[in-house]
């Protein structure tokens, strides 16, 4: 007989039948969309030919989803000029967004009533409207302001005098709007990370005689960040795909880009299908590049980071491989 | 004679109209060691940060080394300090809190030197040779590399100990440095401190530790409901108090 001591005792985990059903459908339903996905129609078109002098015609099939115009279109110029627009638009809205947002949260913080309830109304403003009438107001803020004038407020000294038309061309209204924008979002998510760092940190930083902007900057937010990483992950992948407003007032991102062609050629799906694809391309790699950023800045927060998934894979392998070896150790000793 | 570190004289602070310090009058003598002992919510804290300019005291004159703190008298006039002048004052006086209050996202190393760093300008590699001194001198030596959560309580008090020496001060005020820890922990701290203050260190302690207030201090002073109510030698406070109200606290607490 084995007794514990042995380290022989079979141990026998816990079965979980409902897990296996909900496998099951899982692996069906999955089957059934590979299965649609790549499934072929009669394309309408026969081809003939001569068999034994007898003349035999069949109807051919293409793709449903016309994976062959997807394909083709997938790299031509215009989409990915398209391309390249959406990632520019996203990246500097979102860059312009994350420091009017910072800013806005330092302020709404201050002691001082005026700038916080500057901060406040600006929130309050942008975030009650919607992104595609900022979209219009920017485009047409011509018919308001014919000219754009930096210079001294209420005197007659200036330094740069610009038509508005010639400034505001869809990219840069597309721009100006989606960070203002992005700004009111940014500002919250900025503040309720501030927030959640212990006064103490401040509190020492100021005690050895820093000053309060090295005390933010130093000290705050970087603890922040811990806190600001995750939703502003998000933030930036909705920006991806908000920018596809910018199609409507003529900005030719991806998704504009793939409307035009569309509009000649009447591939409506396979536009739509390319279009997507790309953005769950760039989706993919920014929740990778999200991932990497938050492990950087939990450092110190945990006691040990959590693994990359590379780190996770080799675990496994060495956990899988281990088990193997033990169980080869029960058998052995068994016998 | 020299001039006393720290004069407080008639020291008046009040939050949202309930008068925390009322007219507290205090000398600390260089080199010194300073216990101020009281119950809670009598104005201790407050003080501690009255000294530093964390808070703002309402009326009275406090001085350090001969300064006013947040003031300056000139032609018979009081000029507010700009925060330059108040973050050059905080400087020269390290703190050390009840909660460590360690720069969570720094490394042990990173949390000593980016003071002298950032403040003093003081070269990176510099600081680095004088930090690991100090985490020598308090007993760390080989935890540069470590987060402040990965260290025990008495650990972290240590390293903050550290970072408030690193920026060289000629005072330092310790809020109750040990309540935090668990009781096998607070030893190793007041060891520290004990050092500290044998090397000539002028050092202001809010303590419940009296066992640590008897044999280090050169003063105590019991804080009562924002006044002080006795003060002395610890054998005169601590060994024949005269109150009724130090009596009671001092049977609570020993
Ligand atoms: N920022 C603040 N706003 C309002 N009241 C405050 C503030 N800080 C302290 N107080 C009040 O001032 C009083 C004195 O506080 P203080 O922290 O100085 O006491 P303490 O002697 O340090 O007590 P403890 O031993 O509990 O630390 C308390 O009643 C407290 O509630
Ligand atoms: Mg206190």
């Amino acid at each position: 007989m084995t007794t514990p001591e042995d380290g022989a005792i079979k141990v026998v985990p816990v079965r979980h039948y409902w897990q296996w059903v909900g496998v099951a459908v899982a692996l069906v339903l999955l089957a059934m969309l590979v299965n649609t996905l790549f499934s072929r129609v009669p394309s309408g078109q026969y081809v003939c030919h001569a068999v034994h002098g007898v003349r035999q015609c069949h109807q051919t099939s293409e793709w449903r989803f016309s994976w062959n115009i997807v394909f083709h279109y997938f790299t031509t110029s215009e989409v990915l000029h398209g391309l390249w627009l959406t990632i520019f638009l996203t990246v500097v809205a979102m860059v312009l967004g994350i420091s009017i947002g910072v800013g806005l949260a330092v302020m709404r913080l201050s002691s001082n009533r005026l700038l916080s309830v500057t901060a406040w109304t600006y929130t309050w403003f942008f975030r009650g409207t919607p992104v595609i009438v900022q979209l219009f107001f920017w485009e047409n803020i011509s018919i308001l302001y014919h000219t754009i004038t930096i210079g001294v407020p209420f005197t007659n000294i200036t330094f740069l005098h610009i038509n508005a038309v010639t400034l505001f061309t869809p990219t840069i209204a597309a721009i100006v709007a989606l960070s203002l924008n992005e700004g009111a979002y940014m500002s919250e998510i900025a503040r309720s990370g501030l927030i959640a760092v212990d006064e103490g940190q401040s509190e020492a930083a100021m005690s050895i005689g820093m000053t309060r902007s090295q005390t933010t900057r130093l000290v705050v937010l970087p603890q922040a960040m811990r806190v600001i990483i995750p939703p502003t992950g998000n933030e930036v992948i909705s920006m991806l795909k908000t920018s596809s407003l910018a199609s409507t007032i003529g900005v030719t991102e991806v998704f504009g880009a793939t409307n035009n062609i569309s509009a000649n050629n009447f591939e409506i799906m396979p536009l739509l299908v390319v279009a997507s694809l790309w953005y769950l391309i760039v989706t993919t790699v920014l929740s990778i590049g999200q991932f990497y950023l938050e492990r950087r800045f939990a450092r110190g927060a945990l006691r040990t980071p959590p693994p990359t998934p590379l780190q996770r894979l080799r675990r496994d392998a060495r956990g899988i491989a281990s088990k193997f070896r033990t169980r080869r150790g029960v058998v052995g000793a068994a016998s | 004679m020299s001039t006393p570190m720290v004069e407080a004289h008639d020291l008046w602070k009040s939050y949202a109209g309930v008068e925390v310090l009322k007219g507290v009058t205090l000398t600390v003598v260089r080199g010194e060691v300073t216990c101020l002992i009281g119950p809670s919510g009598s104005g201790k804290s407050t003080f501690l940060r009255c000294i530093n300019h964390l808070e703002k005291h309402d009326a009275g004159e406090l001085r350090v080394d001969g300064d006013l703190v947040g003031y300056e008298l000139r032609g018979g006039k009081l000029y507010e300090r700009n925060d330059k002048q108040i973050c050059a004052e905080r400087a020269q006086i390290g703190m050390v809190f009840q909660r460590f209050n360690l720069f969570q996202h720094l490394t042990v190393l990173d949390n000593i030197t980016i003071g002298q760093v950032k403040v003093k300008n003081v070269d990176s590699e510099v600081a680095k040779v004088e930090a690991r001194e100090l985490l020598a001198r308090v007993g760390l030596d080989g935890k540069e590399r470590h987060y402040p959560a990965q260290l025990s309580g008495g650990q972290q008090q240590r390293v903050a100990i550290a970072r408030a020496l690193a920026m060289d001060p000629k005072l330092m005020l310790f809020d109750e440095p040990t309540s935090a820890l668990d009781p096998e922990l607070v030893g190793e701290v007041l060891d520290v401190m004990r050092d500290l203050a044998e090397s000539g260190m002028t050092m202001i302690v809010v303590t419940h530790e009296m066992g640590f207030a008897r044999e280090v201090a050169n003063t105590v002073y019991f804080l009562d409901a924002g006044v002080i109510e006795e003060s002395g030698t610890p054998a005169e406070v601590l060994g024949s108090p005269k109150s009724e109200r130090l009596r009671s606290f001092l049977s609570k607490v020993l």
